[in-house]
């Protein structure tokens, strides 16, 4: 038997390859990241979870190529249990099409649970960007089926203290911001291993950028980061 | 069996009264359900409906296929059907009581298919079914062989034209039933229910009632309006407690399924006091829906549907106000220049501002900063200024006027946050807002 029949099995896995090529992401906009993720991007149909030690470290502006490339393609965003306002005017200036957001503002924790569970499954929204209080083990796993369902991209923003916590997430990122600017470590990825963290400068300027929408659909990968 | 008979075998037998009223309106709602069948509904009191399918026969690709249609459709309302089909009125009518044989389609058959029908189920006269009886006649079959001047001469007119009209030798025009435009339903509960699957079993079936009346005539509703009637704790009382729910669809909707997902997401926030003995329905505002239900292409536009359905389970349990989109606002004060929106609904057409500067977050307040001996602003650690400043100062005019100095400022755990500087009074730092 030679090396490439053992490599046509199907119950051989290759590490370090990426293992699913007809499996594409959504582009992160950044080809640092891109080249760290499965799929070249943020994962569809599939939770990723964002780690991070307090509010507003870069945590949205990492989302943001992705989520205006979503909302120009008509897909919806929908924003559960934010813990500010998601300010209308940095959205457009992002490039994000208003007209395709949701804020969804839920009572009670078990409430916000359940609207996340409903807009994942609903297979009408592209992103379903969650702050959630509390989600045990088991409560991650359901979501993660439902995004599997409704083939979202569901992006979970929670504190740090929750890495130890196991995860049924396609993705895990810690953020950290350092001198060096915002460091990004790969906790879990589909079909590779954590991998060390890759540095977002520090004053990318995404975010507070100001170029208008319809440039903003043209970004390729890497605008504004290198 | 005799009311007394039934008695003495059962012991604990509870007994209703029969109640025509509720029997004919139960009758006239089988008949707006059914228009959704044909545009030709009549009804045949004391209990039977009268469709002209000849033209929809087609549509179902058989007769057997419509005929499975309705008896399913009206199982799922609750009722016990016997149907036939036949090229006459009165043939089908007395077919469907024999509970026989079900579809007839040519009139050359019916003499021979409606031969062995017992007299009995002619619903004839007294007087006149006994002379028959004594004529030594018990079948259609014998009626019919009959020579028609004698028969004429010793039953009279109308019994010729009733056979003639039920082998189609003479036209038996209907009174079509046009139904009132609007949805009324009462369903007395077999049980008194305490949950809300129980609720919704029995809804399920109002809501089918309510669905096929809909596609008959058209149409959609977008608000409907619930009654749970519960049990009485004190007897004495005429007034009955109930509970109002008011649902508010964000689209016109006529689909049954759809009604029941989002009453469901309502009934769950819905505490009830005792259990209900009986539910009432009401629409009375059906709109025009224009779309194709039966439709070959059914699945176009899906997504929307989709997202109207999603928006609407959200809505019913979390409430109108939870869920909302934004708008940005043409306006220099950050506060004002965004605004919850309807979903779906930025008002792209107003011209607005591109800012330079503004942040993902906006706080609900602006916070109030300390500052150290320096009378430098301070959250979790002193704060880095960047050096330009954003003097935004407007306002005047409405009384509710800023004058501020903003700054992006940089905190020791790495935070870009908006601070503010008031530029009157007593020149406080605020932080407005986090990049995130």
């Amino acid at each position: 038997m030679n090396l490439d029949t053992l490599v046509q099995r199907a119950d051989i896995w290759r590490g370090g390859g990426s293992p699913s090529e007809n499996i594409t992401g959504i582009s992160t906009g950044l080809s640092q990241l891109d080249a760290l993720l499965p799929g070249g991007g943020w994962p569809r149909g599939a939770l990723t979870e964002i780690l991070i030690p307090d509010e507003g470290v870069g945590e949205l502006s990492l989302v943001m190529p992705a989520l205006a490339r979503l909302s120009c393609a008509s897909r919806w965003l929908a924003w559960v249990a934010p813990p500010h306002i998601p300010y209308a005017p940095a959205l457009v200036s992002a490039g994000v099409d208003l007209s395709r957001v949701m804020v969804v503002r839920p009572r009670s924790g078990a409430d916000g649970l359940w609207a996340v569970e409903q807009t994942l499954r609903a297979g009408t929204c592209g992103a379903v960007l969650a702050w959630l209080t509390t989600a045990d083990t088991g409560v991650m796993r359901r979501l993660q089926l439902a995004a599997e369902t409704g083939n979202s991209w569901g992006v979970l923003f929670r504190p740090q203290r929750m890495a130890g916590q196991a995860s049924p997430a396609a993705l895990r990122l810690k953020l950290e911001p350092t001198s060096r600017g915002l460091a990004v470590h790969v906790l879990k990825r589909r079909g590779g291993w954590a991998t060390g963290p890759i540095y977002i400068e520090k004053d990318h300027a995404l975010a507070g950028s100001a170029f208008p929408p319809s440039a903003a659909r043209g970004v390729q990968s890497g605008h504004g980061f290198q | 069996m005799p009311l007394r008979a039934a008695c003495a075998l059962a012991e604990n037998l509870t007994l209703y009264p029969r109640d025509d009223v509720l029997e004919q309106e139960a009758l006239k709602q089988i008949a707006a359900w059914s228009t959704q069948f044909t545009s030709l509904v009549s009804l045949s009191f004391p209990q039977a409906v009268l469709l002209e399918v000849g033209g929809s026969l087609s549509m179902f690709g058989s007769a057997d296929k419509l005929l499975n249609e309705i008896r399913d459709g009206l199982g799922e309302l609750g009722y016990q059907v016997m149907v036939a089909i036949a090229p006459t009125p009165l043939a089908a009518l007395w077919l469907a009581r024999a509970d026989r044989v079900e579809i007839v389609e040519q009139t050359a058959l019916l003499a021979s298919m409606l031969g062995d029908l017992p007299l009995s189920h002619l619903r004839l006269g007294e007087k006149q079914l006994r002379s028959l009886e004594g004529m030594g006649l018990q079948f259609l079959a014998d009626l019919v062989r009959l020579p028609r001047d004698g028969l004429t001469r010793r039953l009279g007119k109308d019994l010729v034209l009733l056979l003639d009209r039920a082998l189609g030798r003479a036209p038996d025009p209907q009174k079509p039933y046009v139904p009132p435009h609007r949805f009324r339903s009462r369903l007395l509960l077999p049980a008194e229910a305490d949950n809300v699957e129980a609720l919704l079993f029995a809804m399920r079936r109002m809501l089918a009632e309510l669905g096929g009346m809909l596609l008959g005539c058209g149409g959609g509703v977008q608000e409907l309006s619930i009654q749970l009637i519960h049990r009485d704790e004190q007897a004495d009382r005429d007034e009955k407690d109930v509970t109002h729910i008011d649902l508010k669809l964000s689209a016109l909707s006529r689909d049954p399924e759809h009604l029941v997902v989002v009453l469901r997401e309502r009934l769950e926030r819905v505490t009830l006091e005792a259990p209900v003995i009986e539910i009432g329905m009401a629409a009375d505002t059906i709109l025009p829906l224009a779309s194709h239900p039966r439709d070959l292409f059914a699945g176009k536009g899906e997504g929307e549907q989709d997202w109207q359905s999603l928006l609407e389970r959200l809505r019913a349990r979390l409430g109108e106000e939870a869920v909302h989109g934004l708008r940005q606002v043409a306006e220099h004060r950050p506060e004002r220049a965004w605004n919850s929106a309807a979903v779906g609904d930025s008002g792209r057409n107003t011209r607005t501002p591109v800012f330079a500067t503004r942040p993902l977050w906006l706080l609900d307040e602006p916070v109030p900063l300390v500052t150290n001996d320096e009378g430098r602003p301070r959250f979790h650690g002193s704060l880095q200024l960047d050096p330009d400043r954003e003097r935004i100062e407007s306002g005047w005019w409405d009384g509710d006027d800023v004058a501020r100095d903003y700054f992006v400022a940089r905190n020791t755990r790495g935070l870009r946050l908006w601070v503010y500087r008031e530029l009157r009074d007593q020149r406080r730092w605020y932080l407005h807002g986090i990049f995130g």
